[in-house]
């Protein structure tokens, strides 16, 4: 033994294949994603199917070459980490099953890894110095949640949304103004070009729950807005229309985050997910942080996205507390946020 | 020649170990429980049962496909998984062709049939030739009807020792049936279902031809597109004929 805890890591909850040989939670030493995006563009949306399809066919290129990329044997790694939910069941299972496998015939320790906690670990790579507790905020494609991480490894989920995820929201509303899919980074950069306050959309709250997201309302407003234009025939600002949608969205994520962080009286603040990398909500989050003595901290866009070096950070805080998983690990798509 | 054998295609979840022509160890369930919490922890179990050494082992034999896409990868991935920790090849063996081998020297034409929902079975054809496995028809989906029709309309010499029928496809194509003419059976309960013994003794033979794969490239045959592609595929025809 080296003294060292190194982790291969795989994740492939949605559409992406992808392993990592992680040390100590926060060392990288390999990064391997497989992409299928291309593959899921002419569908407007990632196709299940086809993602768990492309997921076999490239599996153990990617495992092998993270592998290699870390200069490292299988047998010189000390546990096999794997995403096993939330995400697409068929996805996820080929994931689950190839570690499973894996670390059966290598003889090593199986850990199980929730995605969202993998997100928040993202933080960890490239700020050692966050620890326990801060405020969690999690926007991805499929997730939004707001959490308080209490310990390594242990939550407290504050509010989630009701509906639509926030990236969901950008691909529907991306969609309804013609840009297309993905609609996250093309609302990004046309809004760039936008009058952020053009539009105004009512702020959608949810009834009982002062932390808890509805992205659905908004949407609905933006293709209310749309239809009405059209009646009317007037031409649409699309850069206008985006920027205002994205300044809402921005906004609300801003004000809850800012209300916990008074609540709770946290001062750090950690983003994760893959609407982390959207820069308009960077910049919003930032000016909130500054404005409130706040600290935050965003991973670099591409462990914001989703990695396998996420679900390696976040095992090895696992595997420290003693997390090991069976040989019967499912794949669970709806897996709750510190349920095991 | 030591190999482990793995069939998640269908309902049923099989793990068998092999040693040149013994089999040491099988573990077959056919239940309704998710492959993904039963495989490993059947191939862990009979593995202990046997002190196997993980060292000696030099293939993977997997039933390839077709079958349910869900189930295939759970089995894939597992073999992927082990070939690639164990530095192993992979040997693919069609899952109809696994089913007719349940039957060894059988007379007559073996019909395996898997249930592929909407009427259809998946099928292939096969007769046993000097101890050798012969494919008549290779693995489809087909209307249960039309595999009827086709038996009716089959070269006699070929059918004159007749058929016999098995796989979960069975009671899909046990009305059709009634048409044929000539004496047909259904397998009984031991060999009705996919065995991963059976799997396993059919890749030895095809390992002893050369014929497997390194475990990266291996993946499922499915024989049929997804869901999106055959939406997509139609909506372009349409297009086309416009």
């Amino acid at each position: 033994m080296d003294g060292h805890i190194d982790i291969l890591a795989i994740e492939s909850s949605c559409d992406e294949t992808a392993a990592a040989v992680v040390r100590d939670g926060k060392e990288v030493l390999s990064n391997v994603i497989y992409s299928q995006i291309d593959m899921h563009t002419v569908y407007g949306g990632v196709v299940p199917e086809l993602a768990s399809r492309a997921h076999i066919e490239k599996i153990n290129y990617v495992i092998q070459k993270a592998l290699d990329d870390a200069g490292m044997e299988l047998k010189d790694t000390d546990a096999i980490a794997v995403t096993y939910g939330p995400g697409l069941v068929g996805a996820l299972l080929v994931g689950v099953a190839e570690a499973k496998a894996i670390a059966w015939a290598a003889k090593k320790p199986l850990i199980g890894v929730h995605h969202i906690e993998g997100h928040i670990s993202a933080n960890y790579i490239e700020h050692p110095d966050l620890v326990p507790p801060y405020l969690g905020l999690i926007v991805s494609g499929g997730h939004t949640h707001l959490v308080i991480v209490e310990d390594w490894a242990k939550f407290r989920i504050l509010g989630r949304t009701v509906d639509d995820a926030a990236g969901e929201a950008f691909d529907k509303v991306a969609r309804a103004i013609g840009l297309g899919y993905p609609g996250g980074p093309k609302i990004d950069k046309i809004s760039k070009e936008g009058n952020p306050n053009a539009v105004r959309f009512t702020k959608a709250k949810v009834n009982g729950s002062e932390y808890d997201f509805s992205f659905s309302g908004l949407k609905s407003a933006v293709l209310n807005y749309l239809n009405q234009a059209e009646m009317k025939h007037e031409e649409v600002n699309r850069a206008d229309l985006a920027a205002s949608f994205q300044k809402s969205v921005v906004d609300v994520i801003c004000e809850h985050t800012l209300k916990a962080a008074k609540d709770y009286g946290i001062k750090n603040v950690a983003v994760a997910g893959g609407v982390a990398s959207n820069s308009g909500l960077r910049e919003g989050l930032r000016k909130m942080c500054d404005a409130n003595g706040l600290r935050l901290f965003i991973p670099s866009p591409v462990y914001c996205t989703d990695n396998a070096v996420m679900i390696g950070a976040a095992a090895f805080h696992e595997y420290e507390a003693g997390t090991r998983s069976g040989w019967d690990l499912n794949a669970v798509p709806g897996l709750r946020l510190g349920e095991k | 020649m030591k190999l482990i054998a793995l069939d998640s295609s269908g309902l049923v979840a099989s793990a068998a170990v092999l040693s040149d022509n013994e089999l040491l160890a099988e573990y077959t369930v056919n239940y309704k429980k998710t492959h993904s919490q039963t495989l490993l922890p059947m191939l862990d179990e009979i593995s202990n049962m046997i002190n196997l050494d993980l060292g000696e082992v030099d293939a993977v034999a997997i039933a390839a496909g077709p079958g349910s896409f869900t189930g295939l990868r759970i089995g894939s991935a597992t073999a992927k998984g082990l070939g690639l920790a164990l530095g192993i090849p992979i040997i693919e063996v069609p899952t109809l062709a696994g089913l007719a081998y349940n039957l060894f020297d059988a007379k007559g034409l073996i019909v395996p049939c898997m249930d592929a929902r909407r009427k259809q079975v998946y099928n292939g054809i096969y007769r046993f030739e000097d101890h050798k496995l012969v494919t008549v028809k290779d693995q489809r989906p087909i209307a249960a009807a039309e595999l009827i029709d086709e038996l009716i309309a089959m070269d006699p010499e070929l059918t004159k020792d007749g058929l016999i029928f098995l796989g979960d496809g069975v009671p899909v194509i046990a009305e059709e049936s009634e048409r044929l003419t000539v004496p047909y059976s259904f397998a009984p309960a031991h060999v009705g279902r996919q065995r991963a013994g059976s799997v396993g003794a059919l890749a030895l033979v095809l390992y002893a031809e050369g014929r497997y794969v390194k475990a990266e490239e291996h993946a499922p045959i499915y024989l049929r597109k997804s869901q999106a592609e055959q939406e997509r595929e139609r909506r372009m025809a349409g297009k086309d004929s416009l």
